[in-house]
Order: C-alpha cells, then sequence, then structure tokens
C-alpha cells in the first residue's frame, strides 16, 4: 500500500478544490476517501468510521442512522459522501436545505459495484481512481483464478449480533452473503437478511465453518461460547471447531481493502487452498 | 410552597394561583428562548433577530434556524403540551396518579401501527396512496385512535371497566408488536427501537402544526371539564349527586387525549415521563384544583420538552441524544427532590 501511495502522490497533489470540507457517513466511505488520499479534508465522520485507526479522532455524527441535523452543520462541511444507509432522511433533507451537497452510495455485496462505488466517490472529490481501481481489478482476478483452482464449495454459516441476545443469521442480500460466494464457498442460510437462527435451523443448515464477526465472537464469550449456543455443538463445524472470526468492517465493508479481506476468508474456508499472496498485503491488512 | 399564609393580608394583589401561572409561564418562555438560542451551531442573539427578520444571512445559519430549531419548538411544544394536559386529565379521570395517557392504550395501538409500518414498509407502500414520509406517522395517529376506540366498546358503563379494557388492549398490542419484532431485520430493530426513544426532530412544520391542532382541540375538549374532574375527586357517585354526566365526562376526556396523544406520538414517537410526572410536580408546587393542573401541566410539559431538546440537540454534538431519554434524565432527579421535600414538610 505504501508503494502504491508513493506512486499516486504527484497525480493527487494535483486535483480538486482545496476548500471542500467533507463529512463522510459510513466505515467504506471513510476507508476510500483515505485511500484516495483526501484525509486533510475530513471535517467529521460517523461511529462506523473505525478504519484507519486515525479516523476515530475525528468528530463523530454519531450513528449513521440516527443523524442529528443540527450536529452535522456544527462542522460546516461543504460535501457529504453517505452511504445509502444514512438518516433518517428529515435529517438529510434539513442538511441538504443548508447548501450542504450530498453524495448518496449504493450499498454494495459485489466487486463490480464495490468499484463503482471507489469511481463515484473518486468523481466526487475530484480525484483520479484509476490506479486504485487497476490494483484492486488485478488483485481479484488473481483470487477468482486461485479460488475456482480449489473447485470446494464448503457450507458457511455467518453469524453477526445486533445488540444483545444471540447472534443474527445472514441469509441473502447481505454483504456476508457476497464475501462468502465470492470466497468459492456456499451460504448454509438460504432466507433473506439478516435473521434470528433456531437451534433446528443450524442443524439444518449443516455448516462445515462458521465465521463471524470479533465483536461477536467476544460478545458469545470466544469460541467456546459461540458453539454452546442452541444448535451448534453437534453441526460439522461444531465437531471440528471451525470458527474464524475477523474485523465487521473489514470483511463486510466491500471498500479498498476488498481483496485482502477475500483472501482472507479464503484462506480459512478452504483450509488446504492454494492462495497466492497479493501484492504489498503486508502492508495493508492491519 | 402551598402555603398562602405568607401573603400581606393588606393588599393582595397576586393569589398563587396566578404567581404559579407566571412563574410556568416565565420558565416556558425561558426555555422556547434557549431552544432557539442554544445549539451545536453557534448564532449570536444579535444576528437571531435579522434571522427572524428574514434578513439575507449565512445558508446554514438560516437553515439552522427555519428547518431545524423553529419547526423543533413548535413541536417541542404541541407534544410536550400534549402529553402533559392529557396525563393531568386521565389522572383525574380515573382518580390515580399513576394514570397516564398510554393506560387507554393509545401509544401501544400507535407503537404496533408504527412497527407495522416499519418492518411492512415496501408492501405497505405499494398498498396505501401515502406518500413514503408520512407512511409511519398517519398509521401510528390512526393505530392510537384504533386501539382506544376497541378499549372505549370493551369497556361497558365503568370507568374500572375503562382501565380494565385498557390493560387488555395494551396486552394484546404488545404480544402483535413483539411478533413483528421477531420478524424485523437488523436495521428495522434498529428503527423501532429509535422510534421508541422518540425525537423530535423528523416532524416538522407539517408535524408540529398538526400536532399543535390535535393539542388545540383537546385542549378545547378537555379545560371546561375542571370543576367536574375536581367533583369526581370525592367519588363518581357523589360527582353524579353534584350533577356531573361521568359516562359523558369519560368519553369527552378519552376522545380528547386520544386524539392528542395519538397526534403527538405520531409526530414524535415515544416520549415518557412527561405525561405521567408533570401532573405531579404541578400537584406538588401547587393545588391538585384540576382548573390549575390541567392548563399548568400544559405549559410545564411544553417547558419540560423545550429544555430537553435543547440539551439532545447539544450535549452530545456533534452526534444527538434521543428526547425521550433526556426528559426521563432531566424531570427524574427534579421529581425525586419534590418528594424528599414533601415528605419532610
Amino acid at each position: 500500500m505504501r508503494r502504491r501511495t508513493l506512486l499516486l502522490a504527484p497525480l493527487l497533489a494535483a486535483a480538486a478544490p482545496a476548500a471542500e470540507r467533507i463529512l463522510t457517513l459510513g466505515g467504506a466511505v471513510t476507508e476510500t476517501v483515505f485511500a484516495l488520499g483526501c484525509a486533510d479534508r475530513l471535517v467529521g465522520t460517523d461511529l462506523t468510521s473505525r478504519y484507519p485507526p486515525v479516523a476515530a479522532t475525528l468528530p463523530k455524527t454519531g450513528y449513521l442512522r440516527a443523524l442529528g441535523a443540527e450536529g452535522v452543520l456544527s462542522l460546516r462541511p461543504s460535501l457529504i459522501l453517505a452511504s445509502a444507509d444514512a438518516g433518517p432522511p428529515a435529517a438529510l433533507r434539513q442538511i441538504a436545505a443548508a447548501g450542504v451537497r450530498i453524495v448518496t452510495l449504493e450499498e454494495t455485496h459485489g466487486p463490480g459495484p464495490a468499484l463503482d462505488r471507489i469511481a463515484a466517490i473518486a468523481a466526487a472529490l475530484h480525484r483520479d481512481a484509476t490506479p486504485l481501481l487497476n490494483q484492486l481489478r488485478a488483485d481479484l482476478a488473481q483470487l477468482r483464478a486461485d479460488i475456482a483452482a480449489t473447485k470446494k464449495h464448503p457450507r458457511v454459516l455467518f453469524l453477526l449480533s445486533a445488540g444483545r441476545g444471540a447472534p443474527l443469521a445472514a441469509g441473502a442480500e447481505t454483504a456476508a452473503d457476497g464475501m462468502i460466494h465470492l470466497a468459492g464457498a456456499r451460504n448454509a442460510i438460504t432466507t433473506r437478511t439478516y435473521r434470528p437462527i433456531s437451534a433446528e435451523a443450524v442443524l439444518l443448515a449443516a455448516p462445515d465453518i462458521i465465521v463471524t464477526a470479533d465483536d461477536t465472537l467476544a460478545g458469545t464469550g470466544g469460541i467456546d461460547g459461540l458453539l454452546a449456543l442452541p444448535g451448534m455443538a453437534p453441526t460439522p463445524a461444531g465437531r471440528a471447531r471451525r470458527v474464524a472470526a475477523f474485523d465487521a468492517l473489514y470483511l463486510l465493508g466491500f471498500g479498498p481493502r476488498l481483496a485482502y479481506a477475500l483472501r482472507d476468508l479464503a484462506s480459512v474456508v478452504h483450509s488446504n487452498a492454494r492462495l497466492r499472496p497479493l501484492p504489498a498485503a503486508g502492508a495493508s491488512a492491519g | 410552597m402551598t402555603t398562602p399564609a405568607i401573603l400581606p393580608a393588606s393588599r393582595v394583589v397576586f393569589t398563587p394561583k396566578t404567581l404559579l401561572f407566571a412563574a410556568l409561564g416565565a420558565l416556558f418562555l425561558l426555555a422556547l428562548l434557549l431552544e432557539i438560542l442554544l445549539g451545536p451551531v453557534a448564532i449570536a442573539p444579535g444576528r437571531l433577530l435579522h434571522l427572524l427578520l428574514g434578513a439575507p444571512a449565512d445558508a446554514t445559519e438560516s437553515a439552522v434556524l427555519w428547518q431545524i430549531r423553529l419547526p423543533r419548538a413548535l413541536m417541542a411544544v404541541a407534544v410536550g403540551a400534549a402529553l402533559g394536559m392529557s396525563g393531568a386529565a386521565q389522572q383525574g379521570l380515573f382518580r390515580n396518579q399513576l394514570a397516564d395517557p398510554a393506560l387507554i392504550g393509545v401509544s401501544a395501538g400507535a407503537a404496533l401501527a408504527a412497527v407495522t409500518g416499519i418492518v411492512l414498509f415496501a408492501p405497505l407502500q405499494a398498498v396505501l396512496p401515502i406518500p413514503p414520509s408520512l407512511l409511519i406517522p398517519v398509521l401510528a395517529f390512526g393505530g392510537g385512535l384504533a386501539a382506544t376506540f376497541v378499549a372505549l366498546r370493551l369497556a361497558g358503563t365503568d370507568t374500572a371497566g375503562l382501565l380494565l379494557a385498557g390493560i387488555a388492549v395494551n396486552a394484546a398490542c404488545g404480544a402483535a408488536t413483539g411478533l413483528l419484532i421477531t420478524l424485523s431485520d437488523d436495521r428495522q430493530l434498529r428503527d423501532i427501537t429509535f422510534w421508541t426513544m422518540g425525537s423530535l426532530a423528523a416532524g416538522g412544520w407539517a408535524g408540529g402544526g398538526i400536532a399543535l391542532l390535535a393539542c388545540l382541540i383537546a385542549a378545547v375538549m378537555i379545560l371546561p371539564t375542571a370543576p367536574a374532574l375536581d367533583a369526581l375527586l370525592l367519588g363518581e357517585r357523589e360527582a353524579g349527586w353534584l350533577g356531573v354526566r361521568v359516562d359523558r365526562l369519560r368519553l369527552r376526556v378519552v376522545v380528547a387525549t386520544a386524539l392528542a396523544v395519538g397526534a403527538a406520538v405520531a409526530a414524535a414517537g415515544i416520549i415518557g415521563f412527561v405525561g405521567l410526572v408533570v401532573p405531579h410536580l404541578l400537584r406538588l408546587l401547587g393545588s391538585p384544583r384540576h382548573g390549575l393542573v390541567l392548563p399548568g401541566s400544559a405549559l410545564l410539559g411544553a417547558a419540560l420538552l423545550l429544555l430537553a431538546d435543547t440539551l439532545a440537540r447539544g450535549i452530545a454534538s456533534p452526534a444527538e441524544l434521543p428526547v425521550g431519554l433526556v426528559t426521563s434524565a432531566l424531570g427524574a432527579p427534579f421529581f425525586i427532590v419534590l418528594l424528599w421535600r414533601g415528605r419532610l414538610a
């Protein structure tokens, strides 16, 4: 990553009106602004923007679905890059009424839309995203070839907790579902969105591996706690104790780190696959 | 504070009642001023006057004043007054200081309808000819009125029956809401959580205006019932001997509070504490007479909600707190102090 940024530096310095005050809403959007080298113009972010770590030091507008219009305006942004989740709509209308340009970015569960989103953010910032996009395309193509060579499609159960209570299982139309398919695996759940899952449904799903978020794993009390949830222990994943956890934003963000996240997921899903390393992987995985 | 003994006997200009109203009025105006003056975006008081007079100005400042603070002030006044006055009237009607507008099912019915709207947003939007931003408020208002109507039909002819009917409606609505929550996905769940914590942000001029209209209609219906509610303190039969038509009084109070609270909940979601505790504060400050408690609760409810909203916008900036949290955080210690002093006296 460092090498690439150095190559980009002369290009980046040339473009864009310097006076733009940017507010980002959504973790992947914030990451992209950093990756495009525009972090110095950020005046604030939301609570889901936790990467890179320095993003945590910016003023926070709270949870992105419960924005306060006046609080956002007090940061005096001129451009808001908002993921489609941002709201409530009334607050966005009030912010727009103050003359702030709001660019809404669609949620993405696939590589194509993820590349489009990076391009859209670059366009809003008057930056050239070509080097970043080309690198991402090349990384994804290499991974796709390696993953296709494994010829196996393990069943993955993805769990995510929403506050208290048992974790929810990721069904179709989720970012987790998109990542599972990209990694050459099958989602063990076929219902839509994130739903609570009963013990019997877990048994029926018969996952070969359980993937979850770091926060969720900590909340359930580690691997032992997770496998102690109803129905987990007798599944193939439970018997082999195959549980993997990732940072939720890293794995599900579909941002500039998509290729690294996909390689990490594929390497735990296909335990004996041969995945070539990505260029400069070490510099950016942290 | 309750004894007029310290007043000079010779020329009593201010009765305790007018003093109390003057104090409440002053508190209300102060709260209104703070709501308009204070916030994360600093606007100097001098500039405020310019903005109010429509002078050309900075886009941010004028949007903050005209699109955010003034509509929110209107919402706070309408919702706070509606909840305070309705709570006072319900407590009088049920002769129970623990009564609040939720008792006859308004809030539970509105919550069920709102949660239905959140969970089944897409299919409902396809069926109902309502703009998306109005879907939840319209459903909530209808749900509140429907639940009250069911409670009234179940109630029969006595107040205890109405109480039981309210409990039944609350339980049924709660069960259905719980069922919908288990069907909801994670995003809908978060929307439901925020709705139940209340917010004055979404209503805007239209929501505030409609809530104020409903509140004024309810005030016209409720305020003249003060003498009848006073008589009811003696007991239902005793009030009947004094010439109070208790069944008509009950219908009138229930319909008026359902209207006011239904509109308030539709515009702002669930805001606790105001309806239950503001009438108590009034009784602790003054007398139990409804001529004082009913309008006083409206004024104090509005003032409390204005102050709560000022804090909700300000203390966590640039994030914002749900106003329902702040009303409880603000009101509870004050209430505890008053109870404590009352016990010592």
